[in-house]
């Protein structure tokens, strides 16, 4: 990509002030239109070709004179109304319940979990070198070889199950499938959520405490009234995307357990497998409904949470500091 | 006493975050026949899941080289765009500066999902299916907008005074860009390529669905297909084993670079 660049020694000129924001506003819009016109391509056409598909439906069986119906359907919103139904509503509804109980699980437990890291991390004087490193290995792991290396862990004479001394069938099916599914992906991205809330908690002032401690509060009270508000926005953001993530998870529960399981499937994976048998209008349906859902819980949740998302890059001064967290 | 609870703590951390990574380690060189042990180590170590690993028949060094490249030019290609759009964010003023660093974040939190069926069916249409591209062009959609938001963050530190003296002093805009901003903006830069990389060399479900052919996977998809030699048994020493290889140089990586990728992560609050 070519930047206009005159020739060297130009006198600058004094330029008229709206002179200068109007070309400031064409360079700005001519170093912005690639990233534009990629995201276009590769998510906005992808949106509306989506949108479009799932008002048609794979055309079946014989026409009048008893050839096979080839191709396409218009059948508006029938691959939407066929949720409240039948076989393929029950999958629908597993899968949406599946989704939002995963999400809401893992990403509490993450929130716990990553906070008590950074509390733990945060008081150590020495050795968070060394934590710190290794509290980045669950998430350097690729997401689909934590699912085989969990997958096994929790085989039927597996290491989980010798160390529980139990003969749990982890990845077969039902609830333990769940659990399993829950452990993995919080043991991997725990420690996101730690970082950001040790980021948060190295913001934090040392006075606050020794004033918190002179008028007599406990830690508990040190952690609900001080530590907590104060880390709030950077873990909000942190939780929001994780939030974000857990909705659309595919890959953890597709090698953990498998695909066409009812206990783990999500509608990331039903959508993919209805697109596998070629029903590219069911599928772009439930992806359309995730696409709502997820945009539908980001909204709420930066509404109740005030999670100012870009609110670091709006500002002039970062609020987490780069430094902070080294 | 609480020295002794925080040493505690820290144990714990640790044990909590590599207790999993070490048992696949473990697995990895432990003997295929002794796959079931669960000693805390192998006895004895065998390197035979590991050149398993490599059996011509996996392709598995074709699937790390198809990695490598389609985790580098998404890396590249998302750099080139991204820094002059981060560029562009942090440093000029204009109207809607915030609308479009808002709409650039939110098309980040898209499902993969609804991206992959609607471009399947197009690229079978235009016979992408099986290509490089197939996975190098969907893959912009998530690296994009993480890198525009990292960079941005990073752009906004920089000292943008000396831009403004290296303009007095008859450079242009794009000489000041060039000559002053892109040597500071090198580590932000670079700590975003980490990041990017890292994501794209993660990624699975575009891969997963784009290529069918054997020859052109990317290593997490061919490792998480490998069969076993014998009936339908998982060859999970194997595939522990391809894990490692796939997993130890990004945990190098991340040990090199330890201050940078937490510096990046804590800066874009992005995965």
């Amino acid at each position: 990509m070519a930047i206009p660049i005159p020739p060297v020694n130009t006198p600058a000129k004094p330029a008229r002030k709206g002179q200068d924001a109007k070309s400031t506003r064409r360079f700005a819009l001519l170093l912005l239109s690639p990233t534009f016109l990629v995201l276009a391509l590769v998510v906005g056409y992808p949106v509306l070709a989506g949108i479009r598909q799932s008002l048609y439906a794979q055309a079946e069986g014989l026409d009048a004179d008893g050839f096979v119906i080839e191709g396409e359907r218009f059948v508006g919103l029938e691959n939407y109304t066929a949720l409240f139904t039948g076989e393929r509503g029950s999958a629908f509804w597993n899968a949406f319940f599946n989704t939002t109980f995963f999400t809401a699980t893992a990403v509490v437990l993450e929130t716990i979990i990553g906070v008590i890291l950074a509390l733990i991390m945060h008081q150590a004087l020495r050795g968070r070198g060394l934590v710190r490193a290794s509290i980045l290995v669950p998430w350097a792991v690729p997401t689909a070889m934590s699912g085989l290396l969990w997958r096994w862990i929790f085989q039927p004479d597996g290491v989980a199950n010798a160390i529980l001394n139990q003969e749990i069938l982890w990845t077969a099916d039902g609830w333990q499938s769940k659990l399993a599914v829950i452990i993995a992906e919080v043991w991997k991205t725990s420690p996101f959520i730690g970082l950001l809330a040790l980021a948060g908690l190295q913001m934090i002032p040392q006075d606050v405490y020794e004033a918190a401690k002179v008028d007599g509060a406990s830690p508990w009270q040190q952690f609900r009234r001080i530590t907590l508000p104060l880390i709030k926005p950077a873990l909000a953001v942190a939780v929001l995307f994780r939030m974000l993530d857990t909705l659309r998870m595919f890959d953890l529960p597709f090698v953990l357990i498998g695909g066409n399981k009812d206990s783990v499937e999500t509608l990331s994976m039903l959508a993919w497998d209805e697109a596998n048998n070629l029903r590219y209008g069911v599928a772009t349906a439930y992806a359309t409904i995730l696409f709502l859902y997820i945009a539908l819980l980001a909204y709420a949740f930066i509404k109740i949470a005030g999670a100012d998302v870009i609110g670091e890059a709006r500002a002039r001064k970062a609020s987490v500091k780069k430094g902070a967290a080294a | 006493m609480k020295r002794v609870l925080t040493y505690l703590g820290l144990a714990g951390v640790i044990v909590f975050c590599l207790a999993p990574f070490y048992w696949m380690v473990v697995s990895a060189f432990r003997r295929p026949k002794d796959q079931f042990d669960s000693t805390p180590w192998p006895s004895p170590w065998s390197t035979e899941n590991l050149r398993a690993v490599f059996d011509p028949d996996n392709m598995f060094v074709r699937a790390l080289l198809n990695s490598l490249f389609v985790a580098g030019m998404t890396t590249l290609l998302t750099l080139t765009i991204a820094v002059f759009t981060a560029y562009t964010l942090a440093r000029l003023d204009f109207r809607f500066k915030n609308a479009v660093l808002g709409l650039v974040v939110a098309t980040s939190m898209f499902p993969g999902i609804s991206q992959v069926v609607p471009l399947l069916k197009l690229f079978i249409d235009i016979d992408w299916i099986n290509t490089y591209q197939a996975m190098i062009v969907p893959s912009l959609g998530f690296a994009l907008p993480l890198a525009v938001w990292n960079l941005t963050v990073f752009f906004r530190q920089l000292p943008f005074e000396l831009e403004q003296a290296a303009m007095t002093d008859g450079c242009s805009r794009g000489q000041a860009f060039r000559k002053i901003i892109i040597p500071l903006a090198a580590p932000g830069v670079f700590t975003t390529a980490i990041l990017v990389f890292f994501m794209a060399w993660n990624e699975f479900i575009i891969a997963f669905s784009m290529v069918n052919e054997k020859s052109m996977q990317t290593a997490t998809v061919a490792i998480a297909k490998f069969t076993g030699m014998r009936g339908f048994d998982q060859p999970f020493g194997t595939q522990m084993a391809a894990a490692v290889v796939v997993t130890v140089p990004l945990v190098v990586v991340v040990l090199i670079f330890q201050r940078r990728i937490v510096s990046g992560l804590t800066a874009g609050g992005v995965k």
